[in-house]
């Protein structure tokens, strides 16, 4: 018992942090960046995703035996596409103003690299119940680089937090300004871009030469 | 007609799908390491994305939207939830029966282009712009010159994402940053040039 809980925390860990799939695996980086403007669009976006790739992993890896290996792909976004409508829904109904903010890129979940990805790479070759951990754990890991691109581009860009200004009154007085380009898409690339080289710098973690 | 031709040169450089909304960015980060297959991919995105968007508005307009079923004796028929999953299927419907037809047709073309085709049934840029055509309820030939104008926009952006990448290859970049980020960074230099447009009103 406790040995396979520790496995399951070991598959979760290695998407969050190991393997996260946005830094090192390049994956999914399409609907990240639109949806950093603020903290609150990108949490529900995270949950949304990570609700998705874990419910599809799992069920795809209980069909694995069933579906024909030639039309697996349409088999699979099938039961993307279904995840990802319901989750839609609900957005919809509970959280009509982010969905709304969210506007298409709920609907692109059904493309994001990450859930074919795990999909594929795991969920195929797995124990539904391990891949059900593993689509959290790399759903997370998805989470975890949003919510630090939309932090930084919530604070450098509005000064604002959660949709509340942090940044105190008397620092605008001594010159200092929101950084408009936080808030358009350029400041999104740059952050990502200089997180990438922040984690292949850290020591004990970097990548073999490419 | 003016319109129309507004409608091309925003989508292609204003609201750029790639460097304004961060649409297709996998496929752009695989594949522009050589300006000839990143010109290829490119001209598979404009084609798809050309034939895709009229036959999805149709489809959403005909069959989808709420009352669009009232000529079949259904008014109250909202299935618009459907949305998703019937743009995916016609877009991976039409990338596959393209492939066939060049296979059979057009050799030539095919070799250039067949590699990609498949790739592109998952590109976040062809879905987005399905879906954008949605939400901002354009009539059916802004959204073949909204498809067209989008792939044309995204082919600008990954040769020339290509053809900088060739250059950074003789450049000193730092080492934890060679590879996925510089192409992060670059783009982001992209997206401000092509901020540049955003003045312009034609």
């Amino acid at each position: 018992m406790t040995e396979e809980k520790i496995n399951y925390i070991d598959i979760v860990t290695k998407g969050i942090w190991r393997e996260n799939p946005v830094a090192y695996q390049v994956l999914g980086i399409c609907s990240s960046l639109a949806v950093t403007v603020k903290m609150s669009t990108a949490i529900v976006m995270g949950i949304a995703l990570t609700v998705v790739t874990a419910c599809s992993s799992m069920l795809i890896s209980s069909m694995r035996k069933v579906i024909p290996s030639n039309i697996r792909i349409i088999a699979e976004l099938a039961i993307i596409a279904s995840l990802v409508i319901a989750t839609d829904q609900i957005l919809k109904a509970f959280f009509y103003d982010i969905s709304k903010q969210l506007s298409i890129f709920v609907g692109l979940i059904i493309t994001n690299c990450i859930v074919m990805g795990r999909a594929e790479a795991f969920a195929l070759a797995n124990k539904p119940l391990d891949s059900f951990f593993d689509g959290i754990g790399n759903g997370l890991g998805y989470t975890l680089i949003l919510v630090i691109v939309a932090f930084m581009r919530e604070l450098l860009g509005s000064g604002k937090f959660f949709g509340l200004t942090v940044i105190p009154q008397f620092v605008f007085d001594a010159g200092y300004q929101n950084m408009g380009l936080m808030v358009l898409a350029p400041g999104a690339f740059f952050i990502i871009g200089l997180l990438v080289w922040l984690k292949n710098s850290l020591p004990g973690i970097s990548k073999e030469e490419r | 007609m003016g319109d129309l031709f507004s409608l091309f040169i925003n989508s292609v450089f204003i609201g750029n799908i790639l460097l304004a909304y961060f649409l297709g960015m996998c496929s752009f980060i695989a594949v522009s390491k050589n300006i000839d297959t990143a010109t290829g991919l490119g001209f598979a995105v404009i084609f798809v994305l050309t034939v895709t968007s009229p036959v999805n508005w149709v489809i959403y307009h005909g069959l989808l939207a709420p009352g669009a079923l009232s000529w079949a004796g259904f008014p109250d028929l909202d299935l618009s939830f459907l949305t998703f999953i019937t743009f995916i299927a016609v877009i991976a419907a039409i990338v596959q029966a393209l492939e066939m037809v060049i296979d059979k047709y057009l050799p030539l073309l095919y070799t250039t282009l067949g590699v990609f085709l498949p790739l592109i049934a998952v590109n976040c840029a062809i879905l987005g712009t399905a879906l954008f055509m949605v939400e901002r309820n354009y009539t059916l030939m802004e959204s073949i010159v909204f498809g067209a104008g989008s792939g044309t926009g995204w082919m600008l952006a990954i040769v020339s994402m290509a053809a900088i990448r060739n250059k950074v290859k003789y450049s000193d970049v730092p080492k934890g940053l060679q590879g996925f980020g510089i192409t992060m960074i670059i783009a982001g230099l992209m997206a401000m040039t092509f901020m540049m447009f955003s003045g312009i009103t034609l």
